[in-house]
């Protein structure tokens, strides 16, 4: 078996070569062809791929990823079955597994971390798992080797953003605004404090999340940080009927607005 | 059932599973609720409002009828006669007060049978803070008196839309808000769920409960009783009844759960709307739909301490089936002139049950609603069941 792509090291690579991150969202499951849709992110530039495990209760994520959630988990998608089939993609890049607490505590926590591995999963992003509850999880991820992302809020005092960019691994996740997840009209003014609070104190990639649909969005939240995630915008054409092709250019569109010249 | 501290943990259970954002208003709220508990000003504050606007304290009433049928003698706290009808006032006047003492002028609260809903709206109300309430609208659907209650007193109702469009997804929409407005919004939440520190935080407010009965009942029969029983969904009116027994080891405490929503029972540890309890989960953890006759128990989960509880064998749990339920809200309307709410109902379902096990014993119950909210599902489920 091939190595587990190390997120931290890829991301780094590609930053400090000059590259604005781009880290593209599917919901696990969410059609038959969605390891596809992995792989078209892939081949039109993602530097990473975030794979999200539905899950009945998502409170940190707006209508659109709710929506993408239900009809995943109406078609069967379940932990496992996922897992089995990123097992079979080589995408080349490193994978990212965003989910709730709950279906890795109901996995096991030990045995969870071992399968995300062995499925050539890098890191995973726990929204509903803050510092303060990290013990019980952290010990077995870093048995396995899965590095487990922090997300950081503009509510995150200088003390406590410290402390979890010390203990973020892979990259460090900053939450763009005050909110769940959906794509907003205008870039949050918090992402841009926030972004310079942490490139102010960490050395890790800092890629920003929540509220970006576009290249617009993209290139503002990348003045300051590393990167940008893009979920929702991207979930609500995938269930409008936007299949791996139509996501993969996309991303191609979005890539070539960050690779563009300031 | 002491102070959980800083992380929130009753045994395994408990903790502060949340978002980052979260992170600070619970920290707040935690060394609000701290200072205000130990603040005379505060309590005197709260007490003048539990006696003069809720009612309290409320009747601690000996049912000789029932208690005749029985065999035992049957004490009944009567939380169903507080204002709004039921023991869910004495948190709301709390938390109300709390968000007031934070500076927040808007309260965030969720709802099932709109119980809740409708306390908070009265609590805000009663104190001019701004009040949105979620609810499923299923759950909008089968309780429109509530909702036009709720809007009667000022507040706005917003249907939850997502997911069963019942209390669970009332919550989720409740968090949601609270993400995006933490700054301006305490979340009002019902019960002794949540996140650190709700379940401690709302079980310390309900407290009343169970430190009146116990001088009630001492004063009334010169005895502790031997057991004491409730309903639990959540369970935050058995938690307040608990408190104030748990420190008499020779006091029974039962806690009496529908069959259909018996997260003891049936639930294994999980971790949902920031704490680890017992929760009904399929397979994969996916969080599964209670179902009961009364939609105020209609949770998947419990609260932390009473998983504790469980788990400790401080406390027992027991499970009634729906049919008993409707029996036990027939028997004490025609024996004591007292309907019940469906909630109870439970409690007394498992009295009426456990008769044997209970002869010449003293049973304190806590009658924590009153039944006015459900004659009308009641009429039309016996109508049903005459007309098969």
């Amino acid at each position: 078996m091939a190595e587990v792509l190390s997120l931290e090291a890829h991301l780094r690579t590609q930053r400090d070569g000059g590259r604005k991150l781009l880290v593209p969202y599917i919901t696990g499951g969410l059609g038959q062809d969605w390891a596809e849709v992995v792989r078209a992110y892939a081949d039109a530039g993602a530097d990473a791929v975030e794979i999200g495990i539905p899950f009945s209760d998502p409170v940190m994520d707006g209508p659109t990823i709710q929506q993408a959630s239900e009809v995943a988990l109406d078609q069967g998608a379940n932990l496992p079955g996922i897992l089995e089939e990123l097992r079979e993609i080589d995408a080349g890049v490193p994978l990212v597994v965003m989910t709730y607490v709950n279906l890795v505590f109901h996995a096991g926590y030990a045995r969870f971390a071992a399968e995300a591995v062995a499925a050539n999963v890098s890191a995973v992003i726990l929204p509903d798992l803050p510092m303060e509850e990290l013990g019980e999880w952290e010990p077995h991820a870093l048995e396995a080797g899965l590095a487990t992302v922090q997300l950081a809020s503009p509510l995150t005092d200088d003390a406590r953003l410290a402390r979890l960019c010390a203990r973020s691994q892979g990259f460090v996740y900053g939450v763009n605004l005050l909110g769940v997840t959906g794509a907003r009209q205008d870039l949050s003014e918090s992402s841009t404090v926030l972004a310079g609070r942490l490139k102010a104190t960490t050395d890790l990639p800092v890629i920003m999340g929540f509220g970006i649909g576009t290249v617009a969005h993209a290139r503002a939240a990348t003045v300051q940080a590393d990167g940008v995630i893009v979920a929702s915008a991207l979930m609500r054409l995938r269930l409008d009927g936007a299949g791996p092709e139509d996501l993969g250019a996309v991303v191609a569109e979005l890539r070539a607005g960050l690779d563009e010249p300031r | 059932m002491g102070d959980p501290g800083s992380t929130g943990r009753f045994g395994d259970f408990g903790g502060r599973y949340i978002p980052e954002t979260l992170i600070p208003a619970c920290a707040e709220l935690d060394a609000a609720f701290r200072s205000a508990w130990v603040d005379p000003l505060f309590r005197a504050e709260l007490d003048g409002l539990l006696a003069n606007y809720a009612g309290r304290p409320s009747l601690l009433y000996e049912a000789k009828r029932l208690s005749a049928e029985i065999g035992c003698t049957l004490l009944l706290k009567r939380e169903d006669l507080n204002h709004t009808g039921s023991h869910k006032i004495n948190n709301v006047l709390g938390q109300a007060l709390l968000a007031k003492r934070m500076g927040k002028p808007r309260v965030i609260a969720e709802t099932g049978a709109g119980q809740h809903g409708v306390a908070s709206a009265t609590a805000a109300a009663l104190m001019g803070l701004e009040c949105v309430v979620y609810m499923g609208e299923v759950d909008m659907g089968r309780q429109e008196l509530n909702v036009f209650r709720m809007r009667l007193l000022g507040a706005e109702v917003r249907p939850a839309l997502s997911g069963s469009r019942t209390l669970k997804d009332a919550i989720n929409e409740a968090m949601r808000d609270w993400v995006a407005s933490v700054e301006t919004s305490h979340y009002l939440l019902g019960s002794v769920m949540g996140p650190h520190p709700y379940p401690w935080m709302v079980r310390e407010l309900h407290r009343v409960i169970g430190d009146e009965a116990r001088e009630q009942c001492r004063a009334l029969l010169g005895c502790d009783p031997d057991i004491v029983t409730a309903c639990v969904g959540g369970g935050s009116n058995a938690l307040g009844l608990f408190a104030g027994f748990a420190e008499l080891p020779a006091v029974e405490m039962v806690g009496v759960e529908p069959d259909g929503g018996a997260a003891v029972g049936r639930g294994v540890p999980g971790i949902v709307h920031g704490s680890k309890s017992y929760l009904l989960q399929d397979e994969y953890g996916q969080v599964m739909e209670a179902q009961s006759i009364s939609a105020g128990l209609d949770y998947p989960g419990i609260g932390p301490e009473h998983a504790h509880l469980d788990a400790t064998g401080r406390a027992r749990y027991e499970k009634v089936t729906d049919a008993e339920v409707l029996n036990a809200f027939a028997v004490l309307s025609r024996t004591e002139g007292i309907i019940p709410a469906l909630e109870p109902a439970h409690a007394l379902a498992w009295v009426l049950r456990a008769k044997d096990e209970l002869a010449g014993k003293v049973v304190l119950l806590n009658l924590s609603g009153r039944g006015d909210k459900d004659v009308a599902q009641v009429a039309e489920i016996l109508d049903r069941e005459s007309d098969g």
